[in-house]
């Protein structure tokens, strides 16, 4: 699974970890983030994001 | 040029030539009520480096003080650590005259200088070192601290950290450093600062403390952005950024209303004499006259936190909205909320609120309190009865 980054804050999703503090659970491929999801540093939405 | 303005010197081969701006009250929201400095530094070395620059109205009182010890042409370097324009505004100005070899930003700055000022930046990487001949200057990013452009910058052969916003609080005055000036007023400012304008980030905060020491800088001298520099008592400054980041609950209250006749006032009364009750601190503040950026401070400083407003066409009485849009874009952590309010007909104030605080994630033991025109006796002993309950339970939080 593949890492993006915000290109926006600068802020990594990394799968492994997922986000639990938004409901996103460890293992979560960036891919099957819900659409509505955003970065949780800067508020950016999931199109902001670029492959790490 | 007029030379009026004079650098003063902070460190062997560092000079501050910021400007203060003495009047500023109202800063893009936040109550300023002390003024402000814009902090700028030159570096004395192989390589002659202008650190930052100040707001624009301010360029040429920094130009000269800059002129006091350098001819401008001889500047080589400019560091842009945060690309806000109270830290940017002068830099075409500063540039224009200076026409240095390089302006140094992190990849975000350059990318934030470009649109506002058409400004080509040279990115230094995060942990990078850009020697100025005899000293080295590191750059460390902090992002989201509080832009994502954030960085500082550290001076090895001087020892000074040039720390952008961070440790830095709105205080104008005619004193370099904080221990020139009463420590109440520097507690009250930097706490207010802080949740202002970082509290958001509270847990980068923590995690940046954390790896403070393994960065191995021998800081001497901490220069922010705004106010008083540090050169003593840097661990209390650190423990004080520990204290307010990690937002553990506190044993006071705040009461934030706002009211057209009185009658979410009489509530606010009634609910802070119940928690005056149990013998906690309490606040009352009053929309009219309280502004937003007062209110977090208190609401950053309380473990109890009650917001009341009337209804007014069908919606929350707009001051009280603004208020709960600002605090909940903070994101303040461990509070228990209380909603209240009085209407005329309809009355969907104090539910708006409680769902803002529900937003918040706040603790909200006790429903809404909705009343209709002025609170009957058995509404404001329920007001009352509110604020004691919950100041109870706050007391036996702050015990675990």
């Amino acid at each position: 699974m593949k890492s993006y980054i915000c290109d926006v804050c600068g802020y990594v999703y990394d799968p492994e970890k997922g986000d639990p503090d938004n409901g996103i659970a460890p293992g979560t491929a960036f891919e099957d983030i819900p659409e509505d999801w955003c970065c949780p540093e800067c508020g950016a939405p999931k199109d902001s994001f670029s492959e790490a | 040029m007029n030379t009026c303005f004079k650098a003063e010197k902070i460190s062997e081969n560092v000079f501050w030539v910021g400007a203060v701006d003495w009047h500023v009250r109202d800063f893009h929201g936040y109550k300023t009520q002390r003024g402000t400095t814009y902090n700028a530094f030159l570096i004395i070395d192989d390589k002659i480096t202008l650190v930052d620059t100040v707001k624009k109205e301010f360029a040429s009182e920094m130009l000269e003080r800059v002129a006091s010890v350098v001819p401008l042409e001889k500047i080589d370097y400019i560091i842009s650590n945060h690309s806000e324009p109270d830290h940017s505004g002068s830099l075409p100005e500063a540039i224009a005259a200076i026409k240095p070899e390089k302006v140094f930003a992190s990849s975000f700055g350059a990318k934030t200088l470009k649109p506002y000022y058409g400004i080509d930046a040279e990115v230094v990487p995060d942990g990078s070192s850009v020697s100025l001949g005899k000293g080295n200057i590191t750059f460390v990013e902090t992002r989201m601290l509080h832009w994502p452009d954030s960085m500082v910058s550290f001076y090895d052969r001087d020892g000074v950290l040039f720390s952008q916003d961070a440790f830095g609080m709105h205080l104008a005055g005619s004193k370099l450093w904080a221990d020139e000036y009463p420590v109440d007023i520097l507690d009250y400012e930097a706490r207010k600062y802080f949740c202002n304008i970082i509290n958001v980030q509270s847990g980068k905060v923590l995690a940046l403390l954390e790896s403070l020491p393994q960065l191995d800088l021998d800081i001497k001298i901490v220069a922010p952005d705004h106010g008083p520099l540090i050169r003593k008592d840097f661990d209390k400054v650190l423990a004080l950024y520990h204290e307010v980041a990690t937002q553990a609950p506190v044993p006071r209250a705040v009461v934030i209303y706002a009211t057209m006749w009185h009658a979410t006032e009489m509530l606010a009364r009634a609910f802070a004499d119940g928690v005056r009750s149990q013998g906690m601190e309490v606040k009352i503040l009053d929309l009219a006259v309280c502004d937003r950026s007062e209110v977090m401070t208190e609401v950053a400083n309380s473990g109890l936190v009650a917001f009341g407003a009337p209804t007014m066409n069908n919606n929350v009485f707009p001051a009280m909205m603004d208020v709960l849009t600002y605090v909940r874009g903070l994101k303040p952590l461990n509070k228990i909320g209380f909603a209240f309010g009085s209407c005329g007909w309809s009355g969907e104030g104090a539910k708006q609120i409680s769902e803002q605080i529900n937003l918040m994630k706040m603790e909200q033991p006790l429903p809404f309190l909705q009343v209709k025109y002025r609170p009957s006796d058995e509404e404001m002993k329920r007001a009352f009865d509110a604020g004691f309950q919950l100041a109870e339970q706050l007391c036996a939080k702050c015990a675990k």
